[in-house]
């Protein structure tokens, strides 16, 4: 198991460096290997450069927006992973099935429409027509007044709730492929000869299917953290993705560049932990 | 034996061959079926869209501004510009459709030649070609594609290369992993022990096997493509005004949803049917070529 994570560990460093030069290559002016060096050193140690167009260090704007965006991705994967396991499981379990057919319909709803346009429609419907939610920011003070409290919440329902669309759909096609897998195994079908009944054996669908849908929603959760601009767009939300977009197009290279290399380098994290805690769940993910 | 003879054996050893078979499988499908049909309608709409079109999509007049949907002369309303809606939808088909397919087909060729030749050549070369890869896998694609386009600047040019360089690493993923498992059947071996090249296995039997997978995969990301193209151009980094293009009249339609929210909403409907279309077709051709009959 060590030996794995150490292994897991080492192969991320290649990706790591490569990550940080496509980066580089983004912005640069002086000789390319001189001017790498010196911004490796100032960036390990937390120093981002200076946003051109506010002045203030870009570390510091990258945090807060940080912050907010992982708010929104986190409750968005969570409702997603949620409502996926659900029709998932429905469809796999009752396959071939009216039931099946409504859940499939669902999930491949949920990775084919664009996403931008789904929270349009829903500031449309919640918002215009109906005037139950916000339909933009994040409450009273931005974001730097975050609290917990009705006020600013209703803020967050319509953008999570739009970006769960996706990893809903994603989920929710791998878990049904999983659990109609696992049904059709041996194993399965001597536990019903036995007598088990359908909670015994729901028990152990479960058990099989965790470690792979767990990892799929840390793999979704990193795509979401990324691809946050157009959702943050639609809605105004103070996050990452959002400054990314004011980034491009003020021009403000240093902001772009910082913005990239935070988000890919928390991805190229995540992805590590998620390996590394599903070959803890299941280790025949290790051999294989 | 006589040639009528011979006619009747040769008849009897020709089989079906398995692409004809994916063929009539998907026939079967209807929903594929339906889905197909979704799509050669809006390729044909983009095709002949000044003969269908009812009006001039560039001109519009400030007069009859964001008329809403149903009014005499504009089925489906007007835009912002006052232009007709039916009509800008109507072009708004062929950059969306070509800036969405074109990556695609682009990455599908020069990702599935990287990773077939990675994954026969093997050894030093497939770990060269696939680490570098694995850089690009490092990015969220949405990600990738809006630093991309972001950093290379706005237009329909910068847009396609930005699409085209996100999905050349996940197709030659795929191509690698199909053709290392291919190149270790019996098959392959004995073509090299009785002689034949490198370039001539791939060919005849590497390539066969493999195109299949790889193919299925990347109509799985056409719908994708669609999305994140219209998206670029939605966030002002694809398309430029005032060109009839979907992502990018939702752009222009956003700040109307307070006077004719629907009028605003037809152009993601659009790129909705689009991609949605492509999805179940991509399905129903997985499952029909999964299928041994």
């Amino acid at each position: 198991m060590l030996t794995y994570i150490a292994k897991r560990l080492l192969h991320t460093l290649p990706v790591a460096f490569g990550v940080s030069i496509v980066c580089f290559l983004l912005v640069h002016d002086r000789p390319l290997p001189v001017q790498y060096g010196l911004w490796v050193l100032t960036t390990l140690q937390g120093d981002l450069g200076v946003s051109i167009a506010t002045g203030r260090p870009v570390a510091s704007e990258l945090w807060r927006a940080l912050g907010n965006t992982l708010m929104l991705a986190v409750l968005a994967t969570f409702i997603g992973f949620v409502l996926g396991c659900l029709f998932g499981f429905v469809a796999g379990y009752f396959r071939g099935s009216w039931l099946d057919k409504l859940a499939s319909f669902v999930s491949i709803i949920g990775v084919s429409v664009p996403h931008y346009w789904l929270g349009m429609v829903l500031v449309i419907i919640f918002s215009v027509q109906l005037n139950w939610l916000p339909a933009t920011g994040a409450g009273p003070g931005g974001s730097a007044d975050w609290a917990w409290d009705w006020v600013h919440v209703r803020h967050l329902i319509l953008p999570a709730v739009t970006m769960s669309v996706i990893p809903m759909g994603i989920v929710a096609r791998t878990v049904r492929a999983l659990v109609a897998d696992i049904l059709s195994q041996e194993f399965i079908v001597g536990q019903r000869a036995k007598g088990l009944l359908d909670l015994g054996v729901f028990r152990h669908v479960v058990k099989n299917a965790a470690p792979t849908a767990l990892a799929v929603m840390g793999l979704q959760l990193g795509y979401l953290l990324g691809g946050s601009i157009l959702i943050e767009t639609v809605f105004s939300w103070p996050g990452t993705g959002f400054l990314l977009g004011q980034a491009i197009f003020q021009r403000d290279l240093p902001l772009l560049q910082g913005t990239i290399l935070v988000l890919a380098m928390f991805f190229v994290a995540l992805n590590l932990i998620v390996d590394v805690v599903q070959t803890m769940l299941d280790p025949r993910v290790q051999r294989s | 034996m006589t040639a009528a003879n011979l006619e009747a054996i040769a008849k009897v050893e020709k089989s079906p061959g398995y692409w004809s078979g994916v063929l009539r499988r998907i026939a079967r499908d209807p929903v594929a079926m339906f889905a197909l049909c979704v799509i050669v309608a809006m390729i044909l709409m983009a095709v002949f869209a000044p003969w269908i079109a009812p009006a001039d999509p560039y001109r519009g007049q400030m007069l009859r501004r964001l008329r809403p949907i149903g009014t005499a002369g504009f089925p489906l309303g007007t835009d912002e510009l006052g232009r007709d809606m039916l009509t800008r939808l109507i072009y708004g088909a062929r950059l969306s459709l070509m800036m969405g397919v074109t990556p695609v087909i682009i990455a599908f060729l020069i990702g599935s030649a990287i990773g077939i030749t990675a994954g026969y050549v093997g050894g030093k070369l497939n770990s060269a070609l696939m680490r570098t890869i694995d850089v690009f896998f490092a990015f969220p694609s949405v990600l990738l594609a809006i630093a991309l386009s972001g950093a290379l600047g706005a237009g329909i040019f910068n847009g396609l290369l930005s699409l085209t360089i996100v999905f050349i690493p996940p197709i030659a993923r795929i191509a690698e992993s199909v053709t290392t498992a291919v190149r270790k059947i019996e098959y392959v071996e004995a073509a090299r022990a009785s002689g034949a090249s490198g370039f001539t296995i791939v060919r005849v039997h590497v390539l066969g096997n493999v195109i299949g997978p790889i193919f299925v995969y990347a109509t799985g990301l056409i719908s994708v493509s669609l999305i994140l193209a219209s998206g670029l151009s939605f966030l002002g980094l694809g398309v430029k005004p005032p060109e009839p293009e979907w992502g990018l009249m939702l752009n222009t339609l956003r700040n109307a949803i307070y006077v004719q929210p629907w009028v605003a909403a037809l152009p993601g409907l659009m790129i909705f049917i689009t991609s949605i279309s492509f999805n179940l077709l991509s399905d129903g051709l997985r499952s029909a070529m999964d299928l041994k009959a």
